[in-house]
């Protein structure tokens, strides 16, 4: 096989920034899902919010965009997903303090107040 | 402050140190400084800049531009390699797998990271002298001169003394996160550097977000700092690092908001534009902006955790700060990337206020970085001034200034600027007409909306001691000597 | 697209993501797994760059790796100590099942689509060459009630964070 035959796998496109999207957001699942520490569960979102900006700011690379939208909406789009996720990471993490404060733990698992 | 006495005080021979002590003693002067060695670094000086100039001259016939002028402007350097290149390599053709223009960019690549590298070493090694020299100086001592000649090779000497001792681990300590920050703070200081504009075309990297990356980049060090002050299991470590996060993270916002009123003005983040918007229009945002100038450049020593905002390490308080614990090398690294840092901030605040590159039309006859270099020394002089001069905030006086005076003021500046550029846009007069125009409204709300808030907010001067008294009798080593040959008449 | 100088840096960029993506699910100590998450983002931002968004990669230095990450060590500084292990809970074998069908769906989806996409000369020619000045004229233009309603959100936010943690004054 040549360079040339080869290139399309190699040379990253549309298909590998995608890819690279979803994995980072199956890590960020991964870790919301399985981790007992509040802040650990917040990284993992964190993860996941970012691999979707990254999605966004492929698809503005790769695709045309439709005739009334401007070149760069997906950028505009990852501003406010920047914009949401520092304050989400704010409220969340007062909400873990927070909680400690009451219940002397962040462990989720222990965190079962609602249980019956 | 006199001209000459300023420039003394980094080249003072120690004509009146005792040659030698009193016979007996087993100490003996390491090193007298050559009589006459003044003269010949005079002389090199000279050399360099006649050599500079003639070169401007003989190769440029008169006046230096924008093409290929100069061996020693690094970003025509790169700009050539990158167009060289290619040619050689296309020769080879299609078997190639790595075209030639990206060999290229790697050549220049390389060469420019290790030209930044040295330079960055090299500065380093001359600033540990003349900061210790002229702080000797502000405190009517002598400083380092013994090891060479003026005390030269005293940074030397002190590296060699810190990479012999020995790394001490504390017990307890997080050995990863232990490693890590004295590394991690080195990092963005060379970022830092390699986005200095020195000339029109000499620049490592010219970003488009230029102004945004230097907000970005000096973010990174917060991180360090703080996992350095908690790795080390020590309480003033950490009293240190929560100081330096609580202290940085407040003064972000006064730094970015007075960038925003100079990119206002210049509708552009990159920083060759802002310096060469200042050209055009002959005038430095110093002059212009004189409210942002004082909040970048205050907020700015509190980036840098130097006096008198150096509550991060206040070595009257907590020890040493967040690198109590450090040791050897480990600490060298960290007062080195104080002083790098500090010379970082000095180059931005030339290219952003002073002018960059610039000098009212004398930039097509001195090349830039000469330009640049005099300026730099010069806010670098005024923040070690500072630091001699001025004394240590408490931590809520300081996040009180941030958070209740730097913002506000910065805010409404925002808005007086935005006005102004409103303003701008639409007149139709000569551009110097209402640039001068606004230069003194800025100045006079400056001045007013400083003196009033700080009013408001509580302080008052008739509490405050009268304003200190000019003498000039007073000063330095002349007045040690006027003093000591007192005594002696007496 | 093709120089390869983007396609190592792509490589070498989303094996640092990855790779610390998944330190920060294995590292025990919660400390580390911040420091790691940190080099997640830094990558993250330098994969931003290949895609020519030099806006977003330094606003996401600048807001993850400056501002989150240090409102994420505040947080694990302020719970306990005994707390601060990066232990898994029950739902790691759901958990890694979940993500890696996800994974798996997503990259087939990815490869086997045949995506609308821009040809090869338009592509060069939509390497932006700055996206600040148009980012500036899609948020304050067709965008600009988003843009309002997000500065609501910050404010809310900040003065929720603060309404929480206060602490009761007690007489």
């Amino acid at each position: 096989m040549t360079f040339e035959e080869l290139k399309p796998f190699i040379v990253p496109g549309l298909p590998h920034y995608l890819a690279l999207s979803g994995q980072v957001f199956a890590i960020g699942i991964l870790i919301a899902l399985a981790k007992r520490n509040a802040i650990a569960v917040l990284m993992g979102v964190e993860l996941m919010l970012n691999a979707t900006n990254l999605a966004f700011l492929a698809f503005a690379r790769f695709v045309p965009n439709a005739a009334d939208t401007p070149a760069l909406a997906g950028h505009v789009f990852v501003v406010f997903i920047l914009t949401v996720a520092a304050a989400e990471a704010a409220v969340a993490l007062a909400m873990a303090v927070l909680v400690y404060r009451r219940r002397e733990t962040v462990d989720l698992d222990r965190l079962n107040l609602l249980r019956w | 402050m006199r001209i000459p006495l300023l420039f003394g005080m980094l080249l003072d021979t120690a004509k009146d140190a005792p040659e030698s002590f009193p016979s007996g003693t087993r100490h003996r002067v390491v090193r007298v400084p050559m009589p006459g060695l003044r003269l010949i670094g005079l002389a090199v000086l000279a050399v360099v800049i006649a050599a500079n100039v003639g070169i401007g001259v003989i190769v440029v016939g008169g006046a230096l531009d924008d093409q290929w002028y100069d061996f020693r402007d690094l970003g025509n350097t790169m700009d050539g390699l990158r167009s060289v290149l290619p040619e050689c390599m296309a020769s080879m053709g299609d078997t190639c797998v790595v075209p030639g223009a990206y060999v290229g960019y790697l050549t220049a690549a390389i060469l420019g990271g290790t030209a930044i590298l040295s330079f960055v070493g090299v500065l380093l090694v001359i600033l540990v002298w003349s900061e210790r020299r002229l702080l000797a100086r502000f405190q009517v001592r002598r400083g380092p001169n013994r090891v060479g000649p003026y005390g030269l090779l005293q940074p030397l000497a002190d590296a060699i003394k810190m990479m012999q001792k020995e790394t001490v681990i504390p017990r307890g300590a997080d050995r990863f996160l232990y490693y890590l920050p004295p590394v991690i703070v080195f990092i963005p200081l060379m970022l830092l550097w390699g986005a200095v504009p020195w000339a029109p075309k000499m620049t490592y990297v010219d970003l488009n977000v230029g102004v945004l990356y230097l907000v970005a980049v000096t973010s990174l060090t917060t991180l360090a700092i703080f996992l350095a002050g908690w790795s080390s299991n020590n309480h003033y470590g950490l009293l240190g690092a929560m100081r330096t996060v609580a202290m940085m993270v407040s003064y972000e916002i006064p730094i970015s908001i007075s960038l925003l009123t100079i990119v206002l003005f210049t509708g552009s983040l990159q920083l060759t534009d802002i310096v060469r918007w200042q050209g055009e229009h002959n005038v430095w945002f110093a002059f212009l902006l004189p409210l942002p100038l004082f909040s970048f450049f205050f907020s700015s020593t509190a980036e840098l955790n130097r006096s008198p905002n150096d509550i991060a390490e206040a070595e009257s308080e907590i020890v040493a700060g967040y690198y109590t614990e450090y040791s050897g090398m480990k600490m060298g690294l960290y007062l080195a990337g104080e002083l790098g840092y500090a010379t970082a901030t000095s180059a931005f605040v030339s290219a952003l206020f002073l002018g960059g590159w610039t000098l009212f039309g004398l930039e097509t006859w001195i090349p830039g970085y000469l330009i640049l270099g005099g300026k730099i020394a010069f806010v670098y002089f005024v923040l070690v001034w500072m630091r001699a001069t001025l004394p240590r905030f408490r931590l809520d006086q300081l996040m009180a200034f941030a958070w209740k005076y730097l913002i506000p003021l910065s805010i409404a500046s925002v808005v007086l600027v935005a006005l102004e550029v409103t303003l701008f846009a639409r007149w139709d007069v000569p551009g110097v007409v209402p640039l001068v125009l606004f230069a003194i409204v800025n100045f006079i709300f400056a001045r007013v909306a400083m003196r009033r808030w700080a009013t408001v907010l509580g302080y008052q001067p008739e509490l405050q001691a009268n304003a200190p008294v000019m003498t000039s009798g007073i000063g330095g080593l002349r007045a040690a000597r006027a003093l000591r040959q007192a005594e002696g008449t007496r | 697209m093709d120089n390869p100088g983007v396609v190592g840096a792509f490589y070498l960029l989303a094996g640092v993501t990855v790779l610390s993506s998944l330190a920060v699910f294995a590292v025990r100590n919660l400390l580390h797994a911040v420091v790691f998450l940190v080099l997640a983002f830094v990558g993250m931002a330098g994969i931003f760059i290949t895609l020519s968004a030099d806006f977003l990669a330094v606003a996401q230095i600048l807001i993850y790796a400056g501002a989150v990450s240090i409102l994420l060590v505040f947080a694990v500084m302020l719970t306990p100590l005994g707390d601060r292990n990066n232990a898994n809970s029950l739902f790691v074998l759901p958990g890694v099942a979940v993500a890696g069908g996800f994974a798996t769906i997503v990259a087939l989806v990815a490869v086997a689509t045949d995506w609308n996409v821009l040809s090869e000369d338009d592509l060069d020619a939509r390497s932006f060459a700055t996206t600040i000045a148009d980012i500036g004229q899609a948020l304050l233009g067709p965008y600009v009630l988003a843009f309002e309603v997000a500065s609501v959100l910050l404010l809310a936010a900040l003065i929720g964070a603060i309404v929480l943690v206060r602490e009761e004054e007690r007489a």
